[in-house]
């Protein structure tokens, strides 16, 4: 067998925690496939479907009230917010008009009056609740909900959370890293206040998170200083035989890594033109032999030619248009095929991560919540629209698993918020 | 429910009857009318968030709003705005941060997954400067004797050695975790931060031998790890050439090769050699075609194409990947 055999008899006296771990998480998710294999094709068709209503009834409920358990995510709110009402969005449902007003209102109290967002009224601000403060209001679209959104005082608030090597703190004396970068960047773009000073230094900083990495350089404009075949190589290896994501090397499956990894790929095959010329530069540069340098085609010899004379000249000429970077990035042309299974990602989220009592959650045994249901179903559509050569084009019937009416409205997966909502905000802030 | 709340301590004297506490008006949260994922918080909660609302408002240093922060986290570790306001008074206050660093680890027992702690710990130790670091790496090496790919105690063991230094076991550390469970990528990632980074071993260029000797005999152990041999393709970051060049790398994939067993990776790695330049022999391509176990189709000559080939048959999660893989082949001279 190519892949991980099972263990000789002396292995199989001393497994590792790591492989010992792995195969529990393998029996249980195999014992759902080989279930689902041995029923009729009606049955099967009942297993793999969304389970709308129960999800619906789910989210709803939290948005109404949620038990004391959930005081240790009091400084959450907007998180707790945006994981509920995108879901139910990606779930192509509506809010009513009194809930709607409703989290407008309860927002604008979690607005700071020095700008951004805190986890809750009276809390400090923090870039990561203004981030789930800011998509939730996307998501909810309408003047209202996007006029709430004080942008001056937020770009104000972002200024002072600019660290000098160029990463941003999360809050007032928090902490910096990726997330803060990407959490802040992002805000910035669909606003419209991403300005060179937010900008600078950004890329330098850079670290471990790839999705937020990722992004956060693509809406920089800088994504081709990451070594990018490299990166969609273990991107793509985080894909394994239970057919979800796993965040880490030899780490267990979880539902969420179906966004986190499933978009960091979605996002680099967007790339392919960067990826091709990174690819051609790196055959360059380790070909010992004139001749086949020379037979190099002239595609292959004027690409490397070009990318060696785009990086010199990057600092000079080149500066980003990047105020239409988030709006360029899902009407560019991109592969046909989705270099992820897709196939295999919806089955582990239709069929291993959905409660059937509604809610989404991270692998059977575990507990639903609201972050995996976001998570899980935002991976679902990004898989369900991995094929479609425009943004938000109907995919065929046979690219959604399991009935059709499993389809989830298409996202932005820069931003994950629904497209419709990211178009309309677009459009709001534009001219401001 | 009422007088069920969980967790409620019956010893505890509610705020409004400690005297110490008459002279403060406490400060209700500002949800407004019809708030959305309100919180069913319990009476002691709500209470402590009303009286630290007060404190917080008044910007009030004392040692009552200390230990009003202290109760406030043991409800909610996570409230960044109680963690922050903490560190203020413990500045104005000076208080023993030696103390300060077993309440963190306290509370950390309950919550290790949290980053306020972590980042808290990180700025009570950057306080106590060099004298923490024997602390942080002992604190951070017992979290890992639990769960010993717990991302934040790696990220906090990993500043403790940039900031405060204590490098000499580290290596040491890594083999025994490594020997412990060799798919621990964490120790393989903390093995690649040590043998860059650590100034008592001199930088990847002096290590790269002894780490692929090291390497090699991990992937002979245990050739489905996918961590050994990602880690072997790091030691040679930014050096493509000796990666292509150098024998041990391409032999080790032809010794798994020629075992037909668990050899994913070792074809995948060939593959990226090609890629990079390399020129296989006849007995790679011998080994290669080993594995070819179909008969339809034509035989490629191009080894390349063949490896993709098969990798579309042997890694079918990756059918779509090995795809275009081979559609971005090298041009073959």
């Amino acid at each position: 067998m190519a892949t991980s055999s099972p263990p000789t008899e002396a292995e199989a006296l001393s497994p590792t925690v790591s492989q010992r771990d792995q195969w529990i998480v393998e029996s249980h998710v195999f014992q759902i496939y080989q279930l689902f294999a041995s029923i009729p094709p009606n049955a099967q068709s009942l297993m793999l479907e969304v389970q709308r209503d129960k999800h619906i009834e789910y989210l709803t409920k939290g948005l109404h009230h949620l038990s004391s358990t959930f005081s240790v995510l009091d400084s959450n709110r907007p998180w707790l917010c945006y994981w509920i009402i995108h879901s139910i969005a990606l779930l192509g449902e509506f809010i009513d008009d009194e809930i709607e007003d409703n989290t407008v209102d309860f927002l604008n109290r979690c607005q700071d009056p020095n700008g951004g967002y805190a986890g809750g009224p009276g809390q400090m601000p923090h870039l990561a609740t203004t981030y789930a403060a800011v998509n939730t209001l996307i998501t909810l679209g309408g003047d209202k909900a996007l006029a709430s959104i004080n942008r001056d005082k937020l770009y104000g608030f972002m200024r002072r959370m600019k660290q000098p090597n160029g990463g941003f703190s999360m809050h007032d004396g928090g902490e910096i890293d990726a997330r803060a970068c990407y959490t802040a960047i992002s805000v910035a773009s669909v606003l419209n206040i991403l300005d060179e000073e937010l900008i600078k230094n950004v890329g330098d900083f850079i670290l471990r998170y790839t999705f937020c990495g990722l992004a956060a350089m693509i809406l920089i404009g800088e994504a081709n200083r990451l070594d990018l075949p490299r990166l969609l190589d273990w991107a793509v290896f985080r894909q394994g035989k239970e057919c979800g994501f796993q965040g880490r090397t030899n780490k267990l499956v979880d539902g969420c890594y179906s966004f986190w990894q499933g978009g960091a790929v979605a996002l680099l095959q967007r790339l392919h033109s960067i990826i091709d010329e990174q690819m051609a530069e790196a055959s360059q540069f380790s070909t010992i032999s004139d001749v086949h340098e020379e037979n190099e085609s002239l595609a292959g010899t004027s690409s490397h030619a070009t990318c060696r004379i785009k990086h010199e000249g990057m600092n000079e000429s080149h500066s980003p248009d990047f105020k239409n970077i988030g709006y360029n990035f899902i009407n560019e042309w991109r592969a046909s095929e989705p270099l992820f299974h897709s196939m295999a990602l919806q089955q582990y989220i239709l069929l291993c991560a959905q409660d059937q009592d509604g809610g989404l959650r991270d692998k059977p045994g575990k507990r639903r919540d609201h972050y995996h249901s976001c998570y899980c179903l935002s991976g679902l559509s990004l898989c369900q629209y991995s094929w479609s050569k425009r943004p938000d084009s109907p995919p065929l019937p046979k690219v959604v698993m399991g009935p059709y009416s499993n389809l989830l409205e298409p996202i932005h997966p820069l931003f994950n918020v629904v497209l419709e909502q990211y178009r309309e905000a677009r459009e709001f802030f534009a001219g401001l | 429910m009422a007088g069920i709340i969980e967790d409620e301590n019956d010893d505890r004297v509610p705020i409004s009857l400690r005297p110490e506490w008459s002279d403060v008006t406490p400060i209700p949260q500002d949800d407004g009318p019809n708030p959305v994922v309100p919180i069913n918080y319990s009476e002691e909660f709500s209470e402590v968030m009303d009286y630290f609302r007060a404190v917080y408002f008044a910007n009030e240093h004392s040692s009552r709003a200390l230990s009003l922060t202290a109760e406030a986290i043991g409800l909610n570790a996570g409230n960044y705005t109680v963690w922050h306001f903490r560190r203020l008074l413990l500045e104005s206050l000076k208080v023993d941060l030696h103390v300060e660093r077993e309440f963190v680890g306290k509370v950390a027992s309950g919550n290790s997954k949290n980053y306020q702690i972590w980042h808290h710990r990180r700025w009570v130790a950057e306080k106590l400067g060099l004298e923490a670091r024997n602390s942080e790496l002992e604190f951070t090496k017992e979290i890992l004797s639990i769960d010993a790919k717990h991302y934040h105690a790696w990220s906090h063991r990993q500043w403790v050695l940039q900031t405060l230094g204590g490098w000499e076991d580290e290596l040491n550390y890594c083999n025994e975790l490594l020997a412990e469970d060799m798919f621990n990528n964490s120790a393989w990632n903390q093995r690649y931060f040590v043998i860059t980074r650590s100034p008592f071993l001199g930088g990847l260029k002096a290590m790269r031998d002894s780490e692929v000797l090291y390497t090699v005999e991990a992937i002979i152990s245990y050739p489905e790890n996918e961590s050994s041999w990602r880690y072997l393709r790091g030691l040679f970051k930014d050096e493509s050439a000796l990666y292509v060049n150098d024998t041990r790398v391409s032999s080790v994939c032809l010794k798994i090769l020629k075992t037909k067993s668990n050899y994913l990776f070792a074809l995948s790695t060939l593959l990226d050699l090609i890629c990079l330049g390399y020129h296989p022999n006849e007995d790679f391509k011998d080994a290669v075609e080993a594995l070819r176990t179909w008969d339809f189709g034509e035989q490629d000559s191009d080894i390349a194409r063949t490896i993709c080939s098969i990798l579309e048959k042997v890694d079918p999660i990756r059918v779509n990947y090995w795809i275009w893989r081979k559609s971005r082949l090298p041009q073959v001279a």
